[in-house]
Formats: structure tokens, sequence, C-alpha cells
């Protein structure tokens, strides 16, 4: 099972508490991993990434073991501690949000 | 005996404000979507319980929330808001192409015959419709398509599309308005679109009578009289009769003739409200006095009404969306401020109390007259 740790926000508009266990097929990456947890919670597209794009959203950072994997390719292996469950991946809200933002990430 | 619900969206939260029909005692429920920036929530003539809410924050983006319950429960719907075709340029702030890129949705208006449909007014401006109760939505892009559509600008809160009229007596007639583009009207149903500006002046475009890129602020009408239309602009506050061909100055007396809200009495065509504002710089009533003008002559000739409202060191803003009317009689009059009241008047603006305050930032409010 992947681990995944949303932000308060999206846990509350998903009404989850805790983490996000999720089955992933294939190979696990931030793509498919994204893909996962937008079929288990429909409520989240567009939250995380672009509905059409799939471009991540430019406030919303990926973590997992002390690193930022928010550029890293979507289709690039996420690391064996997040594939195999032992580390989440956690989705961070950056730390200066709010208003007068970009919908989306820029390349 | 009737009920009133007053829909309030704030910069951090979603507010439902219920009283009976004496208007004298307010239950305050939420915040709703707490931590979210909630530009709208407006409920269905067709069926009161049915509510519709904007929530949307810098971080997530856009969400759509529905309540079929008069808000108390509530359950996200489509939040795919996907421009028709190459979304192409609009002028950014600086004059040069900029690519329409979706941001949020500003006002929803519900249909008054079908609680399912719903029209969506979006940044970068477009309009948007839904037919199945908010969960799938498609661009009318004759509106965006128009001509004039790569001229279109920014005003200082984004290129908005934030009023949303529909006319109850022309069938498919219905007018928007966008800042910074002017007022727009359609015939058939929003397929097709002409700019409706004729008489506006805005000195901060190079031709100050150009058929668009005005910084029309809101739009009101009258239900029994759709045909009158009246307008706050950036600056001047208007009047139309002839469903926006043509335009006329009606500031008259107001201390400034900036402002952001405007509407009309529920039962008297002719009664209109504006909260006049010092400027475009500052966001704040003139002499820190909180006074909502109202014209018992369709505009030209204005009275303060200041009984029960702050007239010393009060530097709030009222917004766009942020007045509204209910339809008892004497008619109901409510707006919200961004220091976070909600004022209301029984008695057609002649008093005012604050139903509540303290809340965050006010960005809309809208009311609903339950039997």
């Amino acid at each position: 099972m992947i681990r995944v740790v949303l932000p308060a926000h999206l846990r509350t508009l998903a009404r989850v508490e805790g983490e996000v266990s999720l089955e992933v097929d294939g190979e696990v990456t931030q793509l498919s991993v994204l893909d996962a947890l937008e079929r288990r919670y429909p409520m989240l597209r567009g939250t995380i990434r672009d509905q059409v794009t799939h471009r991540r959203r430019a406030f919303v950072r990926f973590f997992a073991g002390g690193e930022d994997l928010s550029h890293e390719p979507p289709d690039a292996p996420l690391p064996d501690a997040v594939a195999s469950g032992q580390e989440p991946l956690r989705v961070v809200g950056a730390m200066a949000g709010g208003r007068g933002t970009p919908a989306t990430a820029r390349p | 005996m009737s009920a009133i619900r007053v829909l309030v969206g704030t910069r951090k939260g979603a507010f439902v404000l219920t009283s009976d029909g004496k208007r004298e005692r307010w239950e305050t429920s939420g915040p709703h979507f707490g931590g979210w920036e909630i530009y709208h929530v407006k409920g269905s003539p067709a069926d009161p319980d049915r509510l519709y809410a904007s929530q949307s924050s810098g971080w997530h983006g856009q969400v759509i929330q529905v309540s079929k319950d008069g808000g108390r429960s509530w359950e996200p719907a489509g939040n795919k808001f996907v421009y028709d075709g190459v979304p192409g340029t609009h002028q950014w702030y600086d004059g040069t192409p900029h690519p329409w890129e979706f941001a949020r949705v500003w006002h929803l208006e519900p249909s008054p015959t079908d609680p399912d449909t719903v029209f969506a007014g979006v940044e970068d401006a477009a309009l948007f419709r839904s037919t199945d109760g908010g969960q799938n939505w498609t661009e009318l892009s004759g509106l965006r398509g128009h001509d004039t559509g790569s001229s279109w600008q920014p005003g200082a809160g984004g290129m908005c599309l934030h009023t949303i009229l529909l006319d109850p007596r022309t069938p498919g007639r219905m007018f928007v308005a966008i800042s910074a583009a002017g007022a727009f009207r359609s015939d058939d149903e929003g397929r097709t679109w002409r700019p409706v500006n004729r008489g506006l002046r805005s000195e901060q475009i190079p031709d100050a009578d150009a058929e668009v890129g005005h910084c029309v602020h809101r739009i009101a009408m009258h239900p029994a009289r759709p045909s009158v239309l009246f307008m706050q602009k950036h600056w001047d506050v208007m009047r139309s009769d002839d469903a926006g061909l043509s335009w006329t100055e009606v500031s008259g007396n107001l201390p400034s003739d900036f402002g952001f809200p405007i509407d009309v009495h529920a039962h008297e065509p002719d009664t209109v409200y504006v909260v006049p504002i010092k400027s475009d710089h500052e966001h704040y009533p003139p002499e820190g006095k909180l006074r909502v003008y109202r014209s018992r002559t369709g505009g030209g000739e204005w009275e303060a009404l200041t009984r029960g409202l702050p007239q010393s060191d009060c530097y709030v803003n009222v917004l766009r969306d942020a007045m509204t009317v209910d339809s008892l009689d004497p008619c109901g009059v409510y707006f919200g401020t961004t220091g976070g009241q909600v004022y209301g008047s029984r008695d057609g603006g002649d008093s005012w109390a604050p139903i509540v305050r303290d809340l965050p930032a006010v960005l809309s409010v809208e009311v609903q007259t339950l039997p």
C-alpha cells in the first residue's frame, strides 16, 4: 500500500482523517499515485494538479523522506521507501499561498 | 411565517445567517469550508434548498459545492472549467497579450426555473453553464469569442466576469459584466453577445468612449422592469432605459461616484442603493463614514442612510457582490464589509443594525426569502 499525507484543507474536502492508503497498479510514480488518489477521492481532482494538463499546481509540493520531489518528472519512479509503504508521500501546501497566484505551475 | 436566509461568502469560509420574518434575531452557522475563499453562495429561485457555492484557494484552486438541504450539508460538485477551443489571449495590465487562464469562479447564477441549471462567471472572464446541478460545466464561448475579446484587460481584482443577470421577461436575454471589458448582452441564451457600453466614459483607457474596456463593477435590475438597468462603474453611477443599448450618468449628488455594489429595492423599481467609496486608490468610505445612499428617483438625487451605521473612523469597503435585498415588505437590505460586518435594514434602508460582526472579510452577500 502506498501512503499519502494530504494537507489539512484537502483532508477536509476528501473527508478523511490521517493518512490515506492506496493500491497503486504498476510502477509507483507521482502520476500513478495521483491517478489512484483521484480515482478514490474524485473531489480532489483539480486541487493538486490541473485536470487537463496534469501540471502540479504552483503552490503544491511533493515531499518524501526529507526530499523535495516536486520537480521530479511525474512519471519517474518514487523512492523505494514510498513504493514499499515505509514512508508516506507528503502533499504539502507551500508556505506562501493565498491570493493573486497563478492557477497552475508554469514550466 | 416567512423566514430569511442570508448567505455570506468570506475570505475564510461561508456563513449562513437565518431569522424569521421579523428579522430581529439571527442565528449564524459556519464557517462552512473554513479557510477557503468563498467568492459567492447563491440559492436557486426554483428550489430554495438548492444552494451553490464557489470555494477556492491559492493553493488548491476551484471547488464547487452544492447543498440540497438549504446549507445544512454540502457535496463537492464538478470543478472542471475548461475554455472552449484554443483560448487565445487578452490584454495584460501592461497592454501585452496574455493567455486566457482560469483562476476562479466569481459568481454563480442559478436559473429561475430549473434547480439543476446554473451559470458561472469566472476569471479570466468567461461564462460557463451547468445543466446537471454543477457536475459538468460548458463554456458559452460566444462571449469570450467576441471580436473584442483579445482587447479585454484585467481590473485590479483580475479579469473577472462578476455579474450575471437573467432577464425574466424576455426569453433568451441575459446580461453579464466584466472588469475591465464592460457590459454585454445576449438575446439568444448566451450564444452570441454584443457589448452594451454606449454612454460609458472611462479616462483610464485610450478612447474614453470605446466600445469595450470599461471597468463595470456591478449591474442591477428590477425583475418587473428588466429593460431598466443600473450600473456602478469604476467611477460613475449609470442608468440605461433601453436594456443596455445606451447609458446616462445618474451620479447626481453622491459624495463619490466610485464604488462597487448597486441594488434595487424589491418593490420600488426606482429605488436604488449604492455605497460610495472615496476613490480607486482609497477603498474606504469618504470621511470615514459608512453611508448607504438611496435614490427614490431612479438615480440623480440621492440621500445618505446613516442610522445604525458607523459615522466616524470607518475604513471598510463593500465589495461588488456584497449587497442584496429580500422581498419582504418592508424590503430588507443587506450588505457585508471587508471588516467582517454584515449589516441589515428591515425598513428599506432607513435604519441599520449589524446582523453579525467580526467575520472574515466579506466577499458576497445573498438573501433568500423563504415561505
